[in-house]
């Protein structure tokens, strides 16, 4: 217990000491939450369309005037011809654009079936699955102001609609935030974590100190567990930074318990400094281990369900994501901070991110060497 | 303590790394309180004998014991009766000179009390009470080295093992280094000093010379001086190392 007290009083004053590290600890993680948490969202806001209406009838502008009244969407210009519209689609100053035939108005009139064309920039496919649904949201809420009328029309006849109603569970305004933010976190807390150990004792090799600690009778794991908890610790802190700005800062609404999170966040961290420490102990250079912790990180992290959702992924992506333990711990954190779950509810991935913690920290025992 | 007690016994060591033998058959044994000088060119394998003395590398094959401990079963038990003080230059940098006493102090074990009046004893010593506060990297190589080699010896190890402590120092540091391995073998500590500085191992009560991983001479300079018919150990070793086929 003495041994590690020094080699912990040694640990601490060496990260203290490090000038480029107190900005990464206190700074970094204020500055990625605010800017990741507003940037990087799913939400639409400014779809630029253009629109040709060859049919110039009171039906077709007063679509027109739907779109212009929504927030969503910027009418840029209305024109004629398609092949100018298309330009314009081709230089990216456009996203969409909605096409009106001649017959527009009157196919509205004589309540036959009356179309438009939609063509929208599908590049992104995901943006453009999004510009489909809000057009089409449009048009259908056109089409509903329009039934009433051609009900009159055609008394007797049954419309009987089928309407389904939509009422968001844990996230009623289906806000992008709430939903983003606790993923966030938890990236910022692996990406300090991981680096940090993964680097540390590697730098040890480069500067030749490892030697003197490896003739000295210090055991295996009273190194590896100083060298584990300053991390653990920073990691803590960095969480208890990201929580207070989740809730204080964007007001997130925060169901769960946080003493929850933070038995969720010990077992996360010792499975991901484990990962980080045997980096450390399988590679000679600090820039190694960086690449290496790098490929590790962007693995999970593209696969973790933080920018796309896990359901759609292919089967094999989703089998592969049994062994991610970020997708572990931004679930369980979604879970606990927006739907108040309780232990029990929790207590399968946390198994899992148990089992995750004991191998890796055992691993990365065994791999480090005191002998060459 | 008895002089004639070996603390250091090697019989029939190798050290092979695939084809390459590094070290080729080593015997011998070092008394205690004794200045045993391992020379040799570089790439001679001695840095290799070091390394495996001190439980930082397991041997092919042979019989050693270190400190009265066995190097292959009883590692650990070697380690806390040895000091080693590397080519690499060892101490924290970011650390204070007092930051480094304490934290190698610590791991051997050694009580707050016991390191505070050592390490107040030893500033005194080093003439560094002055640099107590500073931060190794703001020092000089000499005294860097000088400290390194104090650290080394902070806990009393019975044996400390010098991986050519003094390269890249001036002369006159050197000499003072020199005084310093005196002093520690004038307390009865055993030392075992690599380098390839023959006026050095004029300072050393017994001297191998190390050819091509095997051990071609072993006594002491006088003797070895008279064995090669030599002025000094320059020319014994020089006489010695023209032997060699693997002089880097």
């Amino acid at each position: 217990m003495r041994i590690l007290k020094y080699l912990l009083q040694k640990e601490f004053l060496q990260i203290f000491r490090n000038k480029s590290m107190l900005p990464i600890i206190f700074v970094m993680p204020i500055l990625q939450l605010c800017i990741l948490s507003f940037a990087a969202t799913y939400d639409m806001k400014n779809t630029n369309i253009y629109v040709v209406d060859k049919d110039l009838s009171n039906q077709s502008r007063e679509l027109i005037s739907k779109f212009n009244g929504s927030p969503f969407f910027t009418v840029k210009e209305i024109g004629f011809s398609e092949e100018a519209a298309e330009k314009e689609l081709f230089k990216d100053h456009i996203d969409a654009i909605l096409v009106f035939n001649e017959d527009f108005g009157k196919s509205v009139d004589l309540n036959t079936q009356a179309s438009v064309q939609i063509l929208v920039n599908a590049i992104n496919a995901s943006s453009a699955g999004l510009y489909n649904a809000y057009i089409t949201s449009v048009i259908k809420d056109y089409n509903l102001s329009i039934t009433p009328n051609f009900a009159e029309l055609s008394q007797g006849n049954q419309h009987n609609i089928v309407n389904s109603t939509y009422s968001h569970q844990f996230n009623p305004e289906m806000k992008y935030i709430p939903y983003m933010l606790p993923g966030l976190l938890v990236l910022l807390v692996t990406v300090i974590s991981l680096f940090l150990s993964a680097m540390n004792v590697v730098r040890e090799k480069e500067i030749g100190t490892i030697e003197q600690i490896n003739v000295t009778p210090i055991r295996k794991s009273q190194f590896l567990l100083a060298k584990l908890i300053p991390f653990l610790i920073i990691g803590f802190f960095e969480l208890g930074i990201g929580l207070l700005v989740a809730t204080f800062g964007f007001q997130i609404p925060f169901l769960g318990s946080v003493w929850l999170i933070y038995l969720v966040a010990f077992v996360y961290l010792i499975a991901i400094l484990g990962l980080g420490l045997f980096i450390s102990t399988q590679t000679d250079t600090q820039q190694q281990a960086m690449f290496i912790a790098w490929f590790f990180m962007v693995i999970f992290l593209l696969m973790s369900g933080l920018f796309t959702p896990i359901e759609s992924m292919p089967e094999w992506g989703q089998k592969l994501n049994i062994l991610n333990p970020i997708a572990y711990f931004i679930k369980i954190i979604r879970m606990i901070m927006l739907k108040g779950s309780g232990f029990f509810d929790i207590l399968k991935e946390l198994g899992i991110l148990s089992i995750f913690a004991i191998s890796s920290i055992t691993i990365a025992v065994r791999m480090h060497k005191k002998i060459a | 303590m008895n002089s004639k007690q070996k603390v250091i016994r090697v019989k029939n060591m190798y050290k092979k790394f695939g084809e390459f033998t590094a070290n080729d058959d080593l015997s011998f044994e070092v008394e205690a309180g004794e200045i045993f000088g391992f020379l040799g060119a570089n790439g001679a394998g001695k840095t290799t004998a070091i390394k495996i003395l001190c439980g930082l590398s397991y041997p092919t094959s042979g019989e050693i014991s270190v400190a009265g401990f066995d190097v292959y079963n009883e590692r650990e038990s070697v380690k806390r009766n040895i000091g080693y003080m590397s080519q690499k230059f060892s101490l924290y940098e970011d650390l204070t000179v007092f930051e480094n006493i304490r934290f190698y102090g610590g791991i051997y074990g050694l009580s707050k009390s016991e390191i505070n009046s050592k390490a107040d004893n030893l500033l005194k010593k080093l003439d560094l009470e002055h640099a107590r506060d500073k931060r190794i990297s703001a020092l000089p190589l000499g005294w860097k080295q000088k400290l390194a080699f104090s650290v080394a010896i902070f806990h009393d190890p019975k044996i400390v093992f010098l991986d050519e402590p003094t390269g890249g120092v001036d002369p006159v540091t050197r000499r003072q280094f020199w005084d310093l391995i005196y002093d520690a073998a004038r307390s009865g500590i055993t030392v075992f000093v690599t380098t390839h500085y023959m006026d050095e191992a004029e300072y050393c009560d017994r001297v191998s010379i190390m050819v091509d991983g095997k051990i071609e001479a072993l006594d002491t300079p006088e003797k070895l001086k008279k064995q090669f018919n030599a002025a000094d150990m320059d020319q014994v070793f020089l006489s010695l190392a023209r032997k060699a086929t693997n002089i880097e």
